[in-house]
């Protein structure tokens, strides 16, 4: 069996031809070998270890992800990185949601959906995180408002939460409420890092079973 | 110090990133921006009146009452966009200060200006901007436009001129980044003079192959076969203005529109989803129209 980890990025929506660019950028930086394969079906999940969820409009994510019947084939995906929709998706509690939306509820945070109002409030400025400085771009942005105990923040700006991880015994998530697709392959790198490492106790055996 | 930006052009473009792959419906109400949330829009565009209707009814074409825009921002969360009359940047400043998402400075509307466009760099808010070709584009671009969707004709129901426009802008294009490959940097120059644009934004077009901002198209879109025809051109998603509450079935038709462009190279399932429809828009023969909107707007 050839072990190629394959990295998806969910494609149907979004910027992820950007997540694309930035995740094969990544790779060449930590001279990593791996297939990035944009996912849109179920089939396209084959294989596949570590996805990104891009930013896009979460609502919309979700709908087309539920009528692919890709959901449950998600929810086994070891590592999931995602960035603003993404980033909601992942949220177990969402605020000012649509009316009879659902997330994939995989981390235990409530994200405020548009938190900081409409475009016109959309935002860009430096930030520290755990993984060093970068420029940060904020776009109808939503927020993270909690977090369980479990779950560690790694970027935060003052008080607020820019993004946070989570990790059990058999997953582990990475959600950023910016686009740092847009400026850096850090986060890409750091997502990759984990993935490699395979630090999960148990890792599914190669992604998901499909049927 | 850490300074935070708003307005900046990378936000505005940025805002554009994540809709692709998406399609934006025209509403007219918070039922239809409802139906169109439901169905899976990315954004919806609030008017007053859809294409279809401005043609049927005519007389001046203008931004939408206030109070329908906010009811339609309170009846949906996906970005919400208005039109103004191109050049009208009064109006345009009203609808910022009304928090739209996005401004498209329309042919659709009744121009108020015919000699310029409105200076959208100055504004906070992203514009989307209509183009039937590249020179079109690249001036719209150069006045500060975030987002370009070729225009095709609005109301007609009639896929014809999107094609036209799509051809003409890829075609513009491509004739760039070949001048790039084969390092022929004089005409280059001639070509910024005849787009009347500077010279970097003709170079950056040529040496990317694509324009430097998101490319939609519109105008004509009334089937999920159509959505996918333009997504194979290699559009970033769609506009949908009558197609879509003009036909039998909108929910029906807006869903399998946005299943469409989500595997616009699907045909299989796009056959799936365009079953028992209904009767789509009627549509119309371009020469029999009166008035080509497409033709507002040029400069």
């Amino acid at each position: 069996m050839s072990g190629i980890k394959k990295i998806g990025v969910l494609a149907f929506q979004g910027d992820a031809i950007e997540h694309i660019e930035a995740t094969i950028k990544a790779l060449q930086k930590l001279k990593l070998k791996s297939e990035v394969v944009s996912v849109r079906s179920l089939q396209d999940l084959k294989a596949v270890v570590g996805l990104i969820i891009p930013g896009g409009e979460s609502t919309v994510l979700y709908t087309l992800c539920e009528r692919a019947g890709m959901i449950d084939g998600i929810k086994k995906i070891p590592y999931i990185f995602g960035t603003c929709a993404g980033a909601i998706l992942l949220a177990k509690r969402v605020e000012h949601s649509a009316p009879g939306k659902k997330t994939l509820g995989l981390m235990d945070i409530t994200v405020d959906r548009n938190a900081y109002g409409s475009q016109t409030e959309s935002f860009e400025k430096d930030i520290d995180t755990n993984l060093g400085k970068l420029h940060a771009i904020f776009i109808r942005a939503p927020r993270i408002i909690k977090m369980s105990k479990q779950v560690t923040a790694t970027a935060l700006d003052k008080k607020e939460i820019l993004a946070c991880e989570e990790q059990n015994k058999h997953h582990y998530y990475l959600a950023a409420c910016f686009h740092p697709e847009l400026t850096t392959t850090i986060f890409h790198e750091y997502f990759l890092k984990k993935v490699f490492s395979a630090s999960l106790r148990a890792p599914l055996k190669r992604g998901v079973a499909i049927p | 110090m850490t300074q935070t930006l708003k307005g900046t052009f990378r936000l505005k473009s940025g805002l554009a990133q994540m809709l692709k792959g998406g399609v934006i419906m025209d509403v007219v109400n918070a039922e239809q921006a409802k139906i169109a949330e439901d169905a899976g829009a990315v954004a919806v565009m609030a008017l007053e009146r859809i294409p279809s209707d401005i043609r049927a009814h005519g007389g001046v074409a203008r931004m939408s009452d206030p109070s329908k825009i906010k009811e339609i921002q309170k009846a949906v969360t996906i970005p919400v966009m208005a039109k103004c009359r191109i050049g009208h940047f009064a109006e345009a400043q009203i609808l910022e200060a009304l928090k739209v998402d996005f401004i498209d400075e329309s042919e659709v509307l009744t121009p108020a200006d015919e000699e310029f466009h409105i200076e959208k760099i100055k504004f906070t808010v992203p514009f989307v901007c209509g183009a039937r070709n590249l020179g079109e584009a690249l001036r719209r671009i150069n006045e500060g436009a975030a987002m370009i969707r070729t225009k095709g004709e609005a109301g007609s129901g009639n896929i014809v001129e999107a094609v036209r426009h799509m051809r003409s802008v890829l075609g513009g294009i491509a004739e760039l980044h070949d001048l790039y490959k084969k390092k022929q940097n004089k005409k280059l120059t001639l070509k910024a003079k005849e787009y009347r644009v500077p010279v970097e934004l003709v170079n950056e077009v040529a040496k990317l192959g694509k324009l430097p901002v998101v490319h939609f198209t519109a105008g004509g879109i009334a089937t999920p076969a159509d959505a996918a025809l333009c997504m194979q051109f290699g559009m970033d998603g769609v506009f949908v203005g009558s197609g879509i509450f003009k036909s039998a079935e909108p929910a029906k038709l807006a869903k399998a529109i946005v299943d469409t462009v989500a595997h616009f190279t699907d045909a299989k399932l796009i056959a799936k989803v365009s079953e028992n429809l209904g009767e789509p828009m009627r549509g119309q023969e371009i020469e029999k129209l009166e008035v080509k909107l497409a033709q507002r707007g040029t400069n």
